[in-house]
């Protein structure tokens, strides 16, 4: 598997992963989450991580993202150990390097689009101005507005500015139109193509709906914590010609 | 079995115990203080009216110059008069066994048959002996001060006169229950006290055979005490009557009186001050709890559960918090007040301490604080049973914010996005964030008040002692000498300088108000004894015309230029008018004063001195002391340094106690507040402030988000609580205003700088605590639950 992506891409994996476990207790039950996935990911590729709830799609995001460590294996950005536990490494990993996207957009309330935005800018060494971030997801508009004020997909792609304005190398996106309607979905879906194309970030996009593997690079398909199909697009298809 | 609503009772009662605790803690000690303070009061109230019926305290006093014994008969037939009891009463030198300069003190006969009016209480030893002249009753704060005991003997100069006397016992009196010498400003129990001896022996001494000098009056049930105040001055002004007066004039009892009354005045005000912060908090967590729970309160009105049992359930929560809020402070307040009601009765010495377990003040204690909770979870209750179940199953819509008018105005501007997190979510709950504020206010308040205490008692012994009255050591004669005998005292070794001074006791009268006190004539540029008002100034004594304490001018209603009507009551017992020049905002005691010239004047005397004020090295103290107690004509003395270290040590473990316990309540308050808030604060803002962490933001970062809200309530708690503070200190000392002291509504910068500093510690604690909630936060948890 491996060797056959780095023939495609030709390229050093910026992502390696070796046997990766991670095993959750809950209560007195141990329950496997991951169960010996090995992973690379390239710079600028924009990869489908495919798989339905509980496969463990969720958990090897996070710990790609420094959200979480693994219980076993290794795992590397560039040169970041992020198999290491030591708390202030991670999130100093996380704000340099990585974007994240979620589901529930989990904007700040209290602070309008473009503070939200500054929120990632303030602590990133050479952010975009978060006006700019904004006009990328075509908010230009709505830049003093309020969460409350705004619709599911707007927030979306407010907290998708949020994560591009700090110009992340990755960019890891949990579900983020599960909460949204097909066409808002699309409209989300291509401002974060439009964002791995023009800005060359890897992308890394979490979902259940087969549909929207087609925009991708590379799709992989998760179940039961282990990697069971990886896939090549030959064309990577435009966001707008999906169909779910 | 308990019921399955119950059991969520008991188990959000776990899960937010913390904070359950944090509500019960300010309940108990509201409930402490309550039932402290009022137990206290009570004991105290209970204590001081047994003590007074058993030993039999007079309702009416009177002294006379000599009046004949044949006049009792005719006091005793006034309407209104139940028990007529005549003394002897003088004043005494008592010569000390341990050595030193001599004590001095009031000695007062006891009738051959037993004291049937101010009867003393025996403390130690026995009675007098009817048959016996040679035996004295010590009072018990003078012998403990010396070491008397029983047996010992002790020699007494009574009229220049001097006898050994035999200590048959040791007692207290209610007459005296605060034993202070007349015209000193503190109680000194090693220079002063009270000595009962046997008529026939004292009478002999002061030479008032077949006569009294004092008599003591108990009134029958009903009786108009003016009626029979004016009955006993007309009968004794033949014989130099000084005019009678109830128990208001008498210092003991009103000291003793004012105390309580200060006592019930706190017995309100700091229970009610935790009652309202703590309905506050109960507000905010029970809030708080209602719009967590919204999802499962739709689910229980959706399975037909009432709004009454949705109610019931909340206040049943509550009512647990409060009841075991309760019974800890019901428990804390009986300690408390026997604890208190002990200290007071020893500071007193009160004999009887009729302390009661006060089951009726704990019951409204505790029913009070479980009102003052219930009444707090009322706004949240009400929205409980309010939400309709379809849209209480829904998550509840994102917060609404808008830019506030300070940001319009373009405030906001320079901040952080972390800081105008904070600014919006305090300017969105103003109300919430004022009352938070409001409550670390109080706490700041109490300790404001708490180290007054001290600062005003150091302010008043500066004021007094340092500025006022800079003598080392007070000289009084026997009688009255030429300027020459005292000034004479000047070749002592060890004095640097004398200033000699003339005082005689009097009257004063303007209108129906009088005062009775001492007319001190003293040099105008007398450099030891200075005119000093309130705030420190030293006003120079005129060449003419009486000045007089300001509060003695608002109780004779005088004012300068007014005559004030002067009745010496020695010596040929002048009587005429006198001009105030001047009133004098002094804060012990209420002095008249007058130059030295001007008051021989008035008394169409010589150049005479009672005494003379002594500046002595006080590395010759003691010697000076010994050698003017050689001298005759020196009836006493007094040194400065002894008696305000002996006030000093009185008040200070006193005050140190009460310091000690507001300051303790304080820093609960503080905590409490900012406990609860601080919660609040987090379980509202963990969803963002865990989308911060993912953003990058450190644990540190986070933390000062959740900190910043809370510095903003402590930023406008402090100050606000310094002015809180200000404005009970100015009540008490508005109320604390009599002649025997006035207290300076003037607060040291030290002290608001501590009780800021003590709640900026309490609140450092709780949010240092609160790191704690950041280190443990599980990111993921928080980014995937809906709410």
């Amino acid at each position: 598997m491996t060797t056959t992506a780095q023939a495609v891409a030709g390229r050093a994996p910026v992502f390696a992963a070796r046997g990766l476990e991670k095993v959750y207790r809950v209560g007195e039950i141990a329950v496997p989450a991951l169960r010996g996935v090995d992973l690379d990911l390239y710079e600028g590729e924009l990869v489908v991580l495919l798989g339905p709830s509980g496969s463990g799609k969720s958990t090897l995001l996070n710990v790609l993202g420094g959200l979480d460590v693994p219980t076993a294996g290794t795992v590397t950005w560039r040169d970041h150990d992020l198999a290491n536990p030591d708390e202030r490494l991670l999130t100093r990993y996380r704000r340099d390097h990585v974007g994240f996207v979620f589901q529930l957009y989990n904007l700040v309330p209290s602070l309008t689009a473009r503070e939200n935005v500054a929120l990632a800018a303030e602590i990133a060494e050479h952010p975009l101005d978060p006006a700019d971030a904004l006009a990328r997801v075509g908010l230009a508009a709505r830049v003093d507005h309020f969460p409350s004020q705004l619709s599911g997909g707007e927030q979306q792609r407010v907290a998708i500015a949020r994560a591009i304005v700090k110009r992340p190398d990755v960019l890891l996106c949990d579900e983020p139109t599960g909460a949204l309607d097909v066409q808002t979905g699309r409209l989300v879906l291509s401002v974060l193509e439009r964002v791995n194309r023009e800005l060359g970030t890897t992308t890394v996009i979490i979902t259940h709906n087969a549909a929207i593997a087609a925009m991708a690079d590379r799709v992989i398909s998760m179940r039961d914590g282990r990697i069971v199909r990886e896939e090549r697009n030959a064309h990577r298809a435009p966001p707008e010609a999906l169909a779910w | 079995m308990v019921r399955a609503l119950d059991r969520k009772v008991l188990r959000d009662l776990r899960a937010h115990a913390g904070q359950a605790v944090a509500i019960a803690v300010l309940l108990a000690c509201a409930v402490t203080t309550l039932v402290g303070s009022v137990a206290t009061a009570r004991a105290l109230e209970r204590s001081q009216a047994r003590y007074y019926a058993e030993h039999r305290f007079a309702h009416v006093f009177a002294a006379a110059r000599r009046a004949p014994e044949g006049i009792a008969a005719r006091i005793a037939a006034l309407p209104g008069v139940a028990e007529v009891e005549t003394r002897v009463a003088s004043s005494a030198t008592v010569e000390r066994p341990a050595g030193g300069p001599p004590a001095s003190a009031r000695i007062l006969s006891l009738p051959p048959g037993g004291a049937r009016v101010n009867v003393p209480y025996l403390r130690a030893g026995s009675g007098l002996d009817p048959d016996r002249t040679d035996q004295v009753l010590v009072s018990e704060g003078f012998a403990l001060a010396n070491q008397l005991r029983p047996g010992d003997r002790l020699g007494v100069v009574v009229n220049g006169k001097r006898q050994v006397l035999r200590i048959a016992g040791v007692a207290l009196s209610p007459e005296f229950v605060y034993a202070i010498r007349p015209g000193d400003l503190f109680p000194d129990d090693r220079a002063y006290g009270i000595l009962w001896t046997s008529r026939a022996g004292l009478a002999a001494a002061a030479d008032l055979e077949g006569a009294f000098d004092e008599v003591a009056v108990l009134l029958a049930p009903g009786a108009r005490e003016a009626d029979v105040i004016a009955g006993i001055d007309r009968l004794l002004a033949p014989y130099g009557g000084l005019g009678a007066h109830g128990r208001d004039r008498n210092v003991s009892h009103r000291f003793l009186s004012d105390e309580l009354a200060q006592l019930r005045a706190m017995a309100a005000l700091v229970p009610a001050i935790f009652l309202g912060v703590a309905a506050f908090v109960v507000s905010v967590v029970l809030s708080r709890l209602v719009t967590t729970q919204r999802q499962q309160i739709g689910a229980l009105e959706a399975l037909g559960y009432g709004a009454r049992a949705i109610a019931l359930h909340y206040a049943k929560l509550v009512s647990i918090i409060a009841l075991a809020g309760g019974a800890l402070g019901a428990i804390g307040g009986i300690a408390l007040g026997r604890a208190f009601a002990r200290s007071y009765a020893d500071f007193y010495r009160l004999p009887v301490l009729a302390f009661e377990g006060e089951a009726g003040v704990v019951v409204v204690a505790v029913l009070v604080a479980l009102a003052a909770a219930l009444a707090g979870s009322l706004g949240a209750v009400r929205r409980a049973v309010r939400i309709a179940p379809a849209e209480a199953m829904r998550p509840e819509p994102p917060a609404s914010y808008r830019p506030t008018l300070l940001e319009r105005a373009g405030l906001f501007r320079p901040l952080s996005p972390a800081a105008r997190m904070i600014a919006r979510d305090v300017a969105r709950r103003p109300i919430r964030a004022l009352l938070s504020a409001a409550g670390l206010a109080c706490a700041v308040a109490i300790l404001v008040v708490a180290w007054f205490a001290a600062d005003a008692m150091d302010l008043i012994l500066e004021q007094q002692l340092v500025v006022a009255q800079r003598q080392d050591l007070t000289v009084t004669f026997t009688d009255a000498v030429a300027p020459a005998g005292a000034l004479e005292l000047r070749s002592l070794p060890g004095v640097r300088a004398v200033e000699g001074f003339r005082a005689v006791p009097v009257t004063l009268r303007r209108g129906h108000r009088s005062y009775r006190t001492a007319l001190t004539g003293v040099d105008p540029g007398a450099d030891l004894t200075r005119l000093v008002t309130a705030d420190g100034r030293v006003v120079p004594l005129p060449p003419a015309g009486l000045v007089l304490s300001a509060k003695l001018g608002e109780l004779l209603h005088a004012a300068p230029g007014d005559r004030v009507e002067i009745e010496v009551l020695e010596g040929r017992r002048r009587t005429g008018p006198l001009t105030v020049a001047l009133l004098v905002d002094d804060l012990l005691g209420v002095q008249a004063t007058l130059s030295r010239r001007a008051l021989a004047d008035f008394l169409g005397e010589g150049d005479l001195l009672s005494g003379a004020q002594l500046s002595v090295d006080p590395a010759a103290l003691d010697v000076v002391q010994a050698r003017l107690r050689e001298r005759p004509r020196v009836a006493g003395t007094t040194a400065r340094a002894a008696s305000v270290a002996a006030f000093r040590s009185l008040v200070a473990g006193f005050i140190l106690a009460y310091m000690a316990a507001l300051g303790a309540l304080g820093a609960v308050i503080a905590a409490g507040v900012v406990y609860n808030a601080a919660r609040v604060t987090w379980a509202e803002r963990a969803r963002e402030l865990a989308t911060l962490r993912v953003l990058g933001f450190t644990r540190a970062e986070i933390w000062r988000v959740l900190a910043g809200e809370i510095g903003v309530h402590a930023a406008l708690g402090i100050p606000a609580g310094c002015a809180l503070g200000l404005g009970f200190v100015g009540w008490t000392a508005a109320r604390a205003s009599t002649d025997l002291y006035r207290i300076p509504a003037e607060i040291s910068a030290a002290t608001f700088v501590r009780a800021a500093l003590l709640i900026l510690a309490a609140t450092a604690a709780v949010l240092l605590a609160a790191t704690r909630w950041v280190r443990r936060a599980d990111l993921l948890d928080v980014l995937k639950s809906k709410e």
